[in-house]
This record gives structure tokens, sequence and C-alpha cells, in this order.
């Protein structure tokens, strides 16, 4: 009899945290694999155009991106510049700079602004052809109303 | 009486504060880093020849000539079109198979050609290439479900060559006109 009143004036054990951290951490090393930490900074001001039939980069890091679009310093309407690794370059001195033909599989990303106009886009493809680096991307959103 | 107490003091590192730690980096990287979602259209780029292209005789018939203006309106086969009435004629070009005598004899001999002005916008281009890559994208994936009982996208590597030598994407670009 006394055992049974005992055991209902216990009050009910705390939930162990002790699990606490474990589950912490698996969230802490999920977002830290998953995310990818931009050390470039864009110098260009860049809205993507969207698209439906776009496939997702592979090999990220092996990708060198190519900016194009109005500089972000600009406070009037200026004509877009060409960005590559954290600096402006002109458009005729590209190819010495990504020419390389042990990257010759590697893809480019060319980043550009949507309302850049195309006679920019062509004389840099121009220069990523004469660099024979004939994969490209042309970086898009997805476009989720079609 | 002494040594009952030494062991007890080196008895556990209170972990409790362990999930605190873990709580701000946590917090850290969510707040820091962006998922950034690295996609776009793939394609591939002719190799670059100083000499000028050779006129190479094609049918008419065979050739999607898309042109593009400065005002973004298109321009196909001699016709106005609106960008969303681009995919359905560009996939009824390329799997005509000789019914129409101004479409494509055989999807083998479609090439599509490109021409735009320097003054186009980016995102015009851009759209006009989606829907002709959309285009071709319907139509492999018809093939693949004829030929393979199957979507495109779950074929193998050789399969899909398979399918891409029946039905291959030519674009030509040509280059820009001076507006």
């Amino acid at each position: 009899m006394s055992r049974f009143k005992n055991k209902q004036g216990k009050e009910t054990p705390k939930v162990s945290t002790a699990s606490l951290p474990d589950i912490v951490f698996m969230l802490l090393f999920f977002f830290m694999v998953v995310t990818v930490i931009r050390q470039k900074e864009t110098l260009v001001d860049i809205t993507l155009p969207q698209a439906t039939e776009i496939a997702k980069l592979q090999n990220s890091r092996k990708t060198e991106h190519i900016y194009i679009g109005q500089d972000r310093r600009a406070t009037t309407h200026e004509a877009p510049r060409v960005q590559i690794n954290d600096k402006f370059i002109q458009v005729d001195d590209i190819h010495f700079t990504i020419a390389d033909p042990a990257k010759d599989d590697d893809i480019i990303a060319l980043e550009v602004d949507r309302e850049v106009s195309m006679g920019i886009v062509t004389d840099v493809k121009t220069e990523i052809r004469k660099a024979n680096r004939l994969k490209i991307h042309y970086m898009a959103n997805q476009d989720y109303e079609k | 009486m002494l040594k009952n107490k030494r062991t007890r003091t080196s008895d556990e590192i209170n972990a409790g504060s362990m999930a605190d730690i873990a709580f701000l980096l946590l917090i850290f990287f969510l707040v820091t880093t962006t998922i950034s979602a690295e996609k776009g259209i793939m394609a591939k780029l002719p190799p670059y020849d100083d000499d000028p292209p050779q006129h190479v005789p094609v049918n008419t018939r065979n050739i999607l000539s898309v042109k593009v203006n400065k005002d973004d309106l298109l321009l196909v086969k001699g016709k106005e079109l609106s960008i969303g009435e681009l995919k359905d004629f560009a996939y009824g070009f390329i799997m005509n198979y000789g019914k129409d005598d101004n479409l494509s004899e055989k999807p083998k001999k479609a090439i599509v050609s490109l021409q735009n002005d320097r003054s186009t916008s980016y995102e015009a281009y851009i759209s006009v290439y989606n829907e002709i890559k959309a285009a071709y994208n319907q139509a492999w994936n018809e093939q693949a479900e004829k030929r393979f009982n199957d979507e495109y996208e779950n074929l193998t590597i050789p399969q899909k060559k398979e399918i891409q030598k029946e039905i291959p994407l030519v674009i030509s670009e040509a280059e820009p006109t001076e507006i």
C-alpha cells in the first residue's frame, strides 16, 4: 500500500536535454555543408533573367564566373561593365585572363543582368570562344509562373 | 575523506552549455550564408575561327530563323510571333517530318538560326533561347517515351545520346546587326 502511494506522489520525470547538443550540432553541420560561402563580391548590379529549362551547375567549385552589369557605384545610367575575379576587366582582355588549356572542360558561368543589351554579351562570348572555353552556362532563376 | 572528495571533482565536465555554443554557431551560419541556387541554361559555343564562316547551302525549309529586334520583337520564319507562341511553333518545325512544305524535312536536318540586334535586351535573348530549348526538351521527351518508355531525364547516357542523334539540337548564332 505504502509502495503504491509513493509511486503516485512522484513527479513526472524531466525530459532529458542531454541529446539537445547532438541535435543542434547535426543541424549546424547540415547548414555548413549545404551552404556555399561566396568569397567573391560582385562589383556590378545583377538581376538574373528567369527561365524554365535550367539545369544545376555541376562542379560549381571549378566554374569561373563572368559578371556583366552596371557598376554598383554608378549614380547615373552607365554602360555595363565586365567583372572577373573581383575586378573589372576590359572586354578585349578577357581571353587572356580565361584561356587555360587545362580548364577547357570546365564551365564558364555567365551572370548577366537582364537589362544589359546583347552587344556586350556577344563581344564577351566571342572572347570566350577565342579562349577556347566552349562550355558555358547562362545563369538564370527558375520561373515558377510557367 | 580526502580521497573521496578528489574523485568527486573529476567526475564529469558539465555539458549543459554545449547546446548554447552550438546554437550560437548555428545562428551565425544561418545569418551569414545564403543558399545560392547555381542554376542556368547550358549552352555550347562554336570554336573561334578568324576566317568568315563558309556559306553552306541549306534548304531554307530546314532553317528556323528567329530574329529578335531592338524592341525585343520576334520574327520567326518571316512571321511576327509572340514569345508565348514560339515553343509550339518550334516544336511543330522540328517534328514536321515533311508534312508541311515550309517546315523541316526531318528533325536531323532542322537548324535553328538565331539573330539579334546589338541593342536587344539580354532578357529577350534568354527567353527565346529558353523557348527553343523547351521545344527540343519536349521533342526529346516524346521520343524517349516512344523508344524507351521512360522520361528523357531518367535515361542512361548512351540512350540520351541516341535520342540526341535522332533529334540533334543545332543552334546557329549569327553575328548581331549593328543597331
